[in-house]
């Protein structure tokens, strides 16, 4: 079956088996910034929004969220004009093996966009799936606080 | 140190972007055309013989390509650990071994044309078994008469494999038993650790394929891509210049990518079909035949005189290398050699271990290495001792730590799997870290007094611990440097960054030798092709032996430039010149030239040569990092959890290279060490096999299991590191389990003795104590 999305605002139309997860058919496609194989949405590496809320696409069945807003990571910066939180993660020393950072990143950005001031345990709350090995998580922590201040410091300019 | 310009400052990491922004860089993140996929069969058995395995329905299933069993892969004994040669590590395994050994052995691989098929036609395989008796309980493994788990003919480098002895060990310094005898208290207390996994986030994956010459390249997620050269090549039986491994970036290791487990049967399928393959472990995969935590037993007696100090110290750890003894010998000897020589004022001291096969998973290297089993028993029979003088367990540190020009006779004694190399302390802020991370948590304040609110008691412990910086005189690293027109450097070295940050501590080092910026240094790393030789990323050697490496060839061009220099300026014996902001100045004359004048110069003009050099760096120490921790608790008696309220981790690292990753390496390392204390634990059935290889059952922990975290670093130069660095990777993991367990025992009075502390195992403990209470009173 046909399915189409509409991915980092371009549509996009992918040949799918009904019984296939997103994550599969996202990275088949291209889609390699999307990391994760657990299959059980319990290490949120495959963290994407769809229509701007958080979900582990490996959970979820490509053919149930055919015609939806899917961002990855790549849809809110790249390489040359990074989103502040990306540029907080790289500041605050927050991306080590760099493999959960996708995901915790797009979980950091469905929060601030809510909740634009949120608390520490707002954040710890928000990145609770989110499961890194590397970190420690208190650098992701502070990394998210400070984009928030980027991003207050970018709206005052 | 504070004329140091790119030492000592937090550089960005610079994968951190890319990495940040989701660029390919990871092992999957590139496919092949026509990539075959394998998927492994597994033995529902703990120990088993394969009386028959019928491959040909697989075969004949559409999309199938090869299957691959004992019957048609090469019999080359060979160890898995990625070690350096020759490997302290017994040969005990094929490709695809004829008995199996776990559940969760390999059995047979199907290569197909997608995962979908090589699962189907895995589910045609038809084995038949001869079951054999299986031990899962490595007390038993020793006994008379138990099953001899590897009789094959042909395992050479074992102790004693008709025992089930993988290794053993025994190391006596001065007369322990003497030395108990004239202590004024004993202490001996026994501790388990258990199973436990590294789970990277991301899992084992190997892609390999032929390049346009023919030859293999192996595209794997390694943290030892020169050993996975050698040891393919071994158990292929086909040349090293055959054979090309690239490391990319690498989704977290922690040892258990120091294993060379699925790159020779993705190997083996592309150099027979012609053709790219892939296999990718699934996270249950990754727990049931990946490699695991050497689940210790230690025996451990201390006798310490009435002044508090520590006269005679005796280990025996018992442990479960499961079915085969990848980093058997050098995890157990680890658990002594990493931990006695930190109480060196003992006098008498012995080490023995038994390393014992079992019919359970197979451990091999995790970040600690032995040194986190040993602490686990050590550091609480220290805290014991206190309590038996009446003294506080930090006094009792205090007292009897090693210091700076101070040595161990166990360094000596007990190396990697051979006789150590002596050496003496040169740098060591134990006192430093004591006294800050006591004052951080309030410890004088608090230690013995239990706060209490209802069911809930809040208590400190604490641990002190030493690790290592690479292996003395056996880890090499090296590493190329040249010079490009722009005053810019290509640094090609062998260094294994697995997401720790080596690249961009590296790229620092550069910087800081030759006056330039960080980000002026271009890193190529960890191809074997390309790069020289490293050992790779284990042992905590990163920053000290290939950083070391680093330093000697930037020295070397150092000196290239300089002499160039010398020459513009006319000025032959000048000695005293200045590298800065990327150009050379004489002080005397005044005189400057920028890095870019000289290699046009050198590149197109006069004297005409590339400005590069290749340094290399094994050394004769390996100075250890030394770290206090300190943590308060807060333990429920009703319900039995523990939570962590507050955790201080003060450490001596040497200079701090780039100080925002050194936080990262030791907040990680000690998170990962709570999920060890408190929840991390296989369940196994009766037969052996794991009840809970995912993260739903496998609690690691996640944001909203931290307590405060508080990092003190007391900054020591290193003389024999790379800009008076020490290693930082290993150490605070091993602090958790004694200091909380410490705490425990000052907010309730109770210690258990095996972890993970779950709830259960505390109520027990309570329960088991009030029981003690209510017996009646030995008079005395």
């Amino acid at each position: 079956m046909k399915v189409k999305y509409i991915i980092n605002g371009k549509e996009e139309e992918y040949e799918i088996h009904p019984g296939e997860v997103l994550l599969d058919v996202l990275r088949r496609n291209g889609h390699s910034e999307i990391k994760g194989n657990c299959y059980l949405g319990t290490c949120g590496a495959c963290t994407v929004l769809i229509d701007g809320e958080p979900h582990t696409s490996c959970t979820i069945l490509a053919a149930k969220v055919n015609g939806k807003h899917i961002t990855t990571i790549k849809g809110i910066g790249d390489l040359n004009n990074p989103h502040p939180l990306q540029k907080a993660f790289v500041d605050v020393g927050a991306v080590q093996c760099g493999f959960c950072t996708p995901g915790t990143i797009l979980s950091a950005y469905a929060l601030l966009k809510k909740n634009p001031n949120p608390t520490d345990e707002d954040i710890k709350k928000a990145l609770d799936g989110n499961l890194c090995r590397c970190t420690g998580y208190v650098q992701q922590v502070e990394a998210v606080k400070f984009a928030v201040k980027l991003l207050k410091e970018g709206k005052d300019e | 140190m504070s004329n140091f310009k790119s030492i000592g400052k937090d550089t960005k990491k610079i994968d951190a972007l890319s990495l940040a922004t989701g660029q390919p860089m990871f092992v999957d993140d590139v496919s092949f055309p026509n990539t075959l996929q394998i998927k492994l069969l597994y033995s529902p058995h703990a120990h088993a013989i394969i009386e028959d395995i019928d491959t040909s329905e697989a075969e004949k299933y559409p999309g199938v390509k090869m299957v691959l069993t004992y019957k048609n892969t090469p019999h080359v004994p060979h160890t898995t650990a990625g070690q350096g040669w020759p490997e302290p590590s017994p040969y005990d395994t094929w490709m695809f071994n004829e008995k199996v050994k776990f559940v969760g052995d390999r059995v047979a691989a199907v290569a197909a044309e997608t995962e979908e098929q090589a699962v189907e036609a895995l589910k045609l395989i038809k084995v038949k078994y001869k079951v054999l008796p299986a031990i899962l309980d490595p007390e038993e493994a020793m006994k008379d008469g138990a099953p001899i788990i590897h009789d094959e003919p042909w395992i050479t480098g074992a102790y004693d494999p008709k025992k089930n002895l993988a290794a053993h060990i025994d190391i006596r310094v001065g007369d322990v038993e003497k030395g108990f005898k004239e202590s004024d208290v004993v202490v001996e207390e026994t501790f388990e650790t258990q199973y436990a996994q590294h789970t990277p986030i991301e899992p084992h994956v190997t892609i390999t394929y032929l390049d346009e010459y023919g030859r293999l390249v192996i595209r794997t997620s390694t943290q030892v891509p020169f050993h996975v050269r050698r040891i393919v090549a071994q158990a292929l039986q086909i040349p090293v210049q055959k054979i090309r491994v690239i490391k990319p970036r690498i989704g977290g290791g922690f040892g258990t990518k120091q294993e060379i487990i699925l790159e020779e049967i993705c190997s083996f399928v592309t150099l027979k079909t012609g053709r790219p393959a892939r296999i990718l472990y699934t996270r249950e995969e990754e727990f049931i035949s990946a490699r695991t935590r050497h689940p210790f037993k230690v025996k451990v007696k201390i006798g310490a005189k009435k002044d508090g100090m520590l006269h005679a110290i005796s280990l025996y750890a018992l442990s479960n290398t499961g079915a085969y003894g990848t980093h058997g010998l050098t995890v157990a000897s680890n658990a002594g050699s990493k931990t006695l020589p930190l109480y060196n004022k003992a006098e008498n001291v012995e080490f023995i271990s038994d390393i014992v096969y079992t019919n359970m998973p197979v451990a091999g290297a995790y970040r600690g290495y032995g040194a986190t089993q040993g602490y686990a028993a050590l550091e609480q029979a220290i805290d014991m001792v206190a309590e038996k003088l009446g003294m506080d367990p930090w006094e009792l540190r205090k007292k009897n730590h090693i210091k700076a020009g101070e040595t161990s006779p166990i360094f000596r004694a007990l190396g990697e799997g051979r006789e150590g190399v002596t050496q003496y302390i040169q740098s060591c802020a134990l006192d430093e870290l004591l006294e800050k991370g006591a004052k951080e948590i309030g410890w004088f304040e608090k230690y013995g007094r239990p706060k209490r609110n209802g069911s809930k008691v809040r208590g400190v412990g604490m641990s002190m611990h030493m690790q290592g910086s690479g292996i003395p005189l056996i880890d090499m690293g090296a590493a190329t440097l040249k010079m490009n027109e722009d005053g810019s450097f290509n640094l090609l070295y062998g260094g294994t960054d697995i997401g720790t940050g080596l690249d961009t501590v590296a790229a620092q080092i550069v910087a800081e030798t030759l006056g330039i910026k960080p980000e002026q240094v271009i890193v190529y790393a960890s191809d074997t092709d390309l790069t020289p030789f490293d050992v790779g990323a284990y042992a905590s050697s990163g920053t000290f032996v290939s950083g070391g490496a680093v330093l000697k060839a930037a020295l070397k061009v150092r000196e290239q430039i300089l002499e160039v220099a010398r020459e513009k300026f006319g000025e032959p014996d000048s000695k005293d010149y200045i590298l800065e902001n990327g150009k050379v100045i004489s002080p005397k004359s005044g005189k400057s030239i920028t890095l870019s004048e000289i290699a046009y110069d050198t590149l197109y003009v006069k004297n005409q040569h590339q400005i590069g050099a290749t340094g290399s760096f094994v050394s004769p120490y390996s100075p250890p990092p030394f770290a206090v921790h300190f943590v308060e608790i807060e333990v429920d008696e009703e319900t039995g959890e523990i939570k962590p309220i507050k955790y201080v981790a003060a450490v001596d690292c040497g200079v701090p290279i780039n100080p925002n990753l050194v936080k990262g390496q030791i907040i990680g390392a000690l998170v990962n060490g709570i999920g060890y204390a408190l929840t991390e634990e296989y369940h196994f059935t009766p037969s052996g096999r794991m009840t809970n290889p995912n993260f739903m059952d496998y609690k690691i922990p996640s944001t909203r299991d931290l307590p405060e975290i508080k990092v003190i670093l007391a900054e020591t130069y290193e003389p024999t590191g790379p800009y008076g660095a020490k290693s930082v990777a290993e150490i605070n993991i091993n602090g958790p389990i004694p200091a909380i367990g410490n705490a425990l025992h000052d907010a309730l009075g109770i210690r258990l003795h095996r972890s993970p502390y779950t709830p259960e195992r505390v109520l027990e403990a309570i329960r088991k104590s009030k029981e003690k209470k209510l017996e009646p009173v030995d008079p005395e």
